[in-house]
């Protein structure tokens, strides 16, 4: 596998239900091929129910019934044998998770057992995969608390004497002790406010380029996209609609998606109007024929009503699934004027 | 001029902590401005969590009695006694609630709320007045009750649920809404309907709009004029633009620093702003001899 890390191959996983009979499909992840580089910062963006979690969840090896890997694979090379975690047994699961593969939950709150004191916590998470105890496991974790700035106080309190912000650097901390080659990020920041959210940021980004680890980084809001990942990886209704470096996709999207998503950002110093897109994100239960964001596209015409667009590369680096990428012009009348702010 | 809302001087404190180890924390102190009858607006209040922004929304709301100082809605006091005066208050200053999937019982179809709103304050008896009081808020939000009758909160997306809970507040025709933290709960993709929105209530049907945020983009986008809070206090008020545009006091230039750009995409700019986290401490430390100085561009900040 070489440069990389993470490669997922045509991956399927669908929500299978059966009622009274009745058999439902839910195709949360639909067709999905990336990916990730060794070293690299790779964000995945997409609205809620476009299968952004369903995906993760499968990176994570979290594969619980009713979700289930239908076809294609998502294997792993750390160094060892590669692991395939669409086929891989609980004890091969068992050996790479924290050490080799993390994960920070967006919710600290519910993440962290209320009735624990957050040393407790990490002797819980961390005291197993990294094989000491005692005095050299309290060292390690105070040292690991020092990089994330936090005094080892807090491994005396409870998860609720400790702000937001602190809490949701006590998660990281958990995630990253183990000095993991791999961490999935999902949504990390986006309960905390302004100050602390770039803060808490740029301490996920330092801790990454000193482990030499990579991060999935997933979330919802493309700002924080645009300053924390190297390429980016837009997800609509359970495909991979576009893929390309961070700075070509703010400046040369080439889906009518994600140019909307770049046009939308409001900036200070910028009052036009921002154009907002109207419809809903498509049930995928019942996922429109053809290109499942033709609904919704100002560009679409018949070809994309019946006919699937593959993701195909358009670019160096770039992939875009959208039969009139070259018809796509990126929509903010800001962005010529963004050179005279900076 | 007379003002549909007046602040004047309002402080709130809570008490907290047991019989032994009382502590006072002010959660709102001594915050002052005015919203203009005859001229729609929208108001913003900036401030992170623990800024005192959402319990001076609810001593708007009349939800909550300050400590000190008074509130008055077009010159009366907000907080009513009698049941029927509080009726009459509560259809002119309509509230749209942070997380819409939470306002919204998930057992009960959605056209239920308008249809009790429009029976309470519209005083509407007969089933066709009530439907074209709820279809006529729904046009405004850009839905229809052809689109909303029988459907359950699941099943509408939460930006298309946002706005069902405006149309809801639009009911009775209110000049005045609280929005607090209306977009913070919906996709990036649709928050700019929501937004967008609100825009075209205050330009189209006059309706003004205190919104309550910690995103300053947005805040930017839509805003006239707006307050910045720090910890209970007003740090810097006036004009949207003259303020964020360049924010005078440590605070507010500190969360400006913070806000996340897309312009520069890609160059990977974190580093916090430090020195002027530091320095808006210190004036937090001294706050206590502080006051509000006026500027000649219109804004106010506290020295």
């Amino acid at each position: 596998m070489g440069d990389n890390i993470l490669e997922v191959e045509a991956l399927k996983a669908y929500y299978q239900m059966s009622y009274f009979g009745v058999n439902r499909e839910v195709r949360a992840v639909d067709g999905i091929t990336m990916k990730v580089k060794r070293r690299e910062v790779y964000g995945i963006a997409g609205e809620s129910s476009s299968g952004k979690t369903s995906f993760i969840k499968v990176l994570a090896a979290a594969i619980r019934p009713p979700l289930r890997v239908v076809s294609g694979s998502a294997t792993y090379d750390f160094g060892g044998p590669p692991t395939d975690v669409t086929v891989a047994t609980p004890a091969e699961i068992d050996a790479i998770r924290w050490r080799h593969l993390s994960y920070i939950m967006q919710g600290s709150m519910s993440t962290l057992n209320p009735v624990r004191r957050i040393g407790r916590i990490f002797e819980d998470f961390a005291a197993r995969p990294l094989g000491l105890s005692g005095s050299a496991f309290r060292q390690r974790v105070v040292e690991h608390l020092g990089h994330l700035k936090l005094s080892p106080t807090v491994l005396n309190a409870y998860p609720h004497e400790l702000s937001g912000g602190m809490r949701q650097r006590v998660t990281i901390g958990l995630a990253t002790v183990c000095k993991p080659d791999f961490i999935i990020a999902d949504e990390p920041t986006t309960a905390l406010d302004v100050v602390v959210q770039k803060d808490v940021l740029s301490l996920i980004k330092n801790l990454q380029t000193e482990m030499g680890a990579s991060i999935v980084f997933v979330t919802h809001d493309m700002s924080v996209h645009a300053n924390i990942a190297d390429r980016i990886g837009i997800i609509y209704a359970g495909r991979l609609v576009e893929e390309a470096p961070t700075r070509t996709l703010f400046t040369a999207p080439k889906h009518p998606y994600s140019a909307h998503l770049v046009a939308s950002l409001p900036r200070i110093g910028d009052t036009t109007q921002r154009p907002a897109l109207e419809g809903r994100p498509p049930s995928l239960a019942a996922p429109p024929a053809g290109c499942r964001f033709h609904p919704r596209c100002p560009l679409a015409i018949d070809k994309c009503k019946t006919e699937v667009p593959p993701l195909v590369a358009v670019g160096t680096d770039h992939r875009s699934a959208c039969w009139r990428a070259n018809d796509v012009e990126p929509l903010v009348p800001g962005h010529s004027r963004a050179g005279v702010a900076a | 001029m007379s003002s549909l809302l007046e602040v004047a001087d309002v402080s709130k404190r809570f008490q907290m902590g047991g019989i032994l180890g009382r502590q006072e924390v002010r959660a709102v102190d001594q915050v002052s401005f005015a919203i203009a009858a005859d001229k729609p607006e929208i108001f913003t209040i900036i401030g992170e969590s623990g800024s005192g922004k959402t319990t001076l929304a609810r001593m708007i709301l009349g939800l909550e009695r300050p400590s000190s100082g008074r509130i008055l809605f077009r010159g009366e006091p907000v907080h009513h006694e009698n049941k029927a005066d509080r009726l009459k208050f509560m259809a002119n200053v309509q509230p749209v609630f942070q997380n819409p999937f939470e306002a919204f019982n998930p057992l009960k179809r959605v056209d239920r709320y308008l249809q009790s709103t429009a029976r309470r304050y519209l005083g509407a008896r007969d089933k066709a007045a009530i439907e074209a009081a709820m279809d006529g808020a729904l046009q405004k939000v850009g839905l229809s009750l052809a689109e909303i009758a029988g459907r359950f909160p699941h099943e509408l997306s939460g930006g298309q649920l946002q706005r069902v809970a405006i149309a809801r507040a639009l009911i009775p025709n209110p000049p005045l809404l609280i929005a607090d933290e209306p977009v913070s709960m919906v996709d990036a993709s649709l928050r700019m309907a929501i937004v967008n929105l609100l825009k075209a209530l205050r330009d189209d049907f006059g309706v003004s709009v205190i919104y309550i945020t910690h995103d300053l983009a947005t805040a930017y986008y839509i805003s006239d004029r707006l307050i910045i809070m720090q910890k209970g206090r007003v740090v810097e008020m006036g004009p949207a633009r003259t303020v964020l545009d360049a924010p005078e006091h440590p605070y507010s230039q500190l969360l400006k620093a913070s806000v996340l750009s897309a312009d520069d995409a890609g160059a990977g700019k974190l580093s916090p702003a430090n020195d002027l986290l530091q320095l808006s401490n210190e004036r937090l430390a001294r706050a206590d001899a502080s006051r509000l100085e006026d500027r000649e561009d219109g804004r106010r900040v506290r020295v």
